[in-house]
């Protein structure tokens, strides 16, 4: 079954701003799925939707089962939220912001105390529970975001750009966090992200969003694979000037675009785990040593620039004209 | 019997942060204690226009700074909310399955705590300064109207708040308004010695109702047929004001 259905997704905020324009997606029970797309591209908005916290202009959406807009109260209570904006209460301390969290969703008593504590322990923060949250760091507010997410256990977790604003360190701890958060406790997770390092660690499917649908979905390596170019480097023991590398190279299937510049032999192939002992096979049969070879697979920067057919910087740079022009209207 | 748990629940998160930051509530007496103070010793003389039916201006002022202080207080319980909002608090509890209404009511229930402490400070430092009041039950009254008053300007700024969602537009609104309402009332001056369209004015003032009422009650010369109609038409006011705030929030959530 699957754990979020979205079936072409429509908003139109006034003056007739398309801010998702027939976006659908499905995520597998279990999974992170992430939605990758640069600023302004429909994240955000879609996050809402599912949540119940803004309303679909058309279009259906499932999550857990529940039909978010049929089925408000079904869907809030299967699903946890950590939005952009960080949503901690700042003069409140971390537990009391835990345990109110859990009063919201009907928890009460000696079980919500003891929820939280697991949960502020789990991340991290019970030294600082009877803190105000105000004194906390940027990372720590983050976590305590998740902690407050988790408190009623919800099936599926929204973690909206959840590690926009962070240093390198916290966020690649904030990765295992919430690697684990599906391996041990088995929750879905729709991530949204603009970082493409982000969505290739964590994402096990991933939908690129740009202008408001979704213009590619897959795994990231099957992203990756549909640009059919691996670059291949084989660094060479010495410089060949007679041709006879360009000969090698020539009548292997899927390897193209080869360049030999020195000792440096550039190429791309199809699937560069496949080409790889093919070229050296080649190579040695010609009688070039080979010092290295390196393949380095497409980003997905490479994935979006493809997809969206314009670098992810042009497209912020527009999304944010976009949002010049719609005002304080959202 | 939810919506009254999860009321409780987010007036406790409003009263602990109160609780936290206690002088907050001095610095709320310092415009009241001017008033009753140094407005009512430069008015002191009020007493002697004929007609008059006061011998103690400060025994007559009082009952209009609590309510005056109850609107002025009140009057900014949106801005926190806007906090809220841009803070993300706001969406944050619109995600879980809290009901709508104890958002706003958790609120007006801490501007109500808010404004029963101040009016009891007010009333005692106004019996300090040789103040009488005759009956304990009518002050209770006075400031039970205050608060309910209180509430209701509450209400109207949290529904100001989820419209505009900008501090200035907020300030604005609410210095357009207060000390207009205020001055518009019986609060400083017996009624029927203003001139002649301030008191009709004042007939359809929910500040001057609350004034007026409070007064007589807490003065012991109350008529409490009087007393009693001025309750039931701030009760109507509170209401309006609820329903203006209630729908502020659909208002909100449509757009965004």
């Amino acid at each position: 079954m699957a754990a979020i259905e979205a079936h072409d997704l429509v908003k139109v905020y006034p003056p007739g701003i398309r801010a998702l324009d027939g976006l659908s997606f499905e995520v597998e029970q279990g999974t992170i799925f992430g939605l990758l797309g640069p600023n302004g591209a429909g994240k955000s908005t879609t996050i809402k939707i599912l949540t119940t916290l803004s309303k679909a202009t058309s279009g259906r959406a499932l999550v857990a089962g529940h039909d978010v807009d049929r089925d408000q109260g079904g869907a809030r209570a299967a699903i946890g939220c950590v939005a952009q904006k960080s949503g901690v209460d700042l003069e409140a301390t971390g537990r009391e912001n835990v345990i109110l969290q859990g009063q919201l969703y009907g928890m009460g008593g000696a079980e919500l105390g003891r929820r939280a504590d697991e949960l502020l322990t789990r991340f991290g923060l019970a030294d600082a529970a009877r803190r105000p949250a105000k004194t906390f760091s940027g990372g720590m507010q983050r976590r305590l975001d998740i902690a407050m997410g988790l408190v009623h256990r919800p099936e599926v977790l929204f973690l909206d750009e959840p590690t926009t604003g962070l240093d390198p360190e916290v966020r690649a701890d904030m990765w295992s966090e919430i690697a684990r958060l599906v391996s041990v406790d088995g929750l879905t997770i729709l991530l949204t992200t603009h970082y493409m390092d982000e969505a290739d660690v964590l994402a096990k499917r991933l939908a690129i969003v740009d202008r408001g649908r979704v213009v590619a979905e897959g795994t990231p390596e099957g992203l990756k694979g549909e640009l059919r170019g691996d670059a291949i480097h084989v660094e060479l023991r010495e410089a060949y000037l007679d041709g006879r590398v360009q000969v090698a190279l020539a009548g292997i299937a899927g390897v193209h675009d080869v360049q030999l510049e020195g000792r440096s032999l550039h190429a791309r192939a199809d699937s560069g785990a496949t080409a790889v002992p093919a070229v050296l096979t080649a190579l040695d049969a010609a009688g070039v040593g080979a010092a290295s070879v390196t393949v380095a697979r497409p980003s997905l920067d490479d994935v979006y620039l493809r997809y969206a057919g314009r670098a992810f910087r042009s497209a912020e740079d527009e999304a944010a004209n976009l949002a010049q022009r719609q005002g304080d209207g959202r | 019997m939810t919506a009254l748990m999860q009321t409780g629940y987010i007036a406790l998160r409003h009263l602990r942060a109160l609780w936290r930051q206690p002088w907050w509530i001095a610095v709320t007496l310092v415009q009241p204690i001017v008033w009753l103070l140094l407005y009512g010793a430069l008015f002191r003389r009020v007493v002697d226009i004929p007609g008059f039916q006061s011998t103690s201006y400060i025994e007559f002022l009082a009952p209009g700074v609590v309510v005056n202080s109850a609107i002025f207080s009140a009057g900014w319980g949106g801005m926190s909310l806007i906090d809220d909002i841009r803070r993300g608090v706001l969406d944050r509890f619109l995600v879980t399955p809290v009901r709508r209404t104890p958002l706003i009511m958790g609120r007006l229930v801490q501007g109500a705590v808010v404004v029963t402490i101040q009016s009891f400070i007010i009333v005692g430092l106004a019996v300090a300064t040789g103040a009488h009041y005759p009956s304990l039950l009518g002050v209770l009254v006075l400031v039970g109207m205050s608060a309910m008053l209180g509430a209701a300007f509450g209400a109207f700024s949290n529904g100001l708040a989820l419209l505009a969602r900008r501090e200035e537009t907020l300030i604005a609104a609410m210095n357009f308004m207060l000390l207009p309402l205020t001055f518009l009332s019986a609060g400083f001056m017996q009624k029927n010695l203003m001139p002649l369209w301030m008191q009709r004015v004042a007939d359809y003032n929910p500040v001057n109702w609350t004034v007026e009422a409070g007064r007589q009650a807490a003065m012991g010369s109350g008529d409490w047929a009087f007393i009693g109609s001025r309750v039931a038409f701030l009760a109507l006011f509170l209401l309006l004001c609820l329903t203006f705030a209630t729908r502020a929030f659909r208002s909100y959530q449509r757009s965004i």
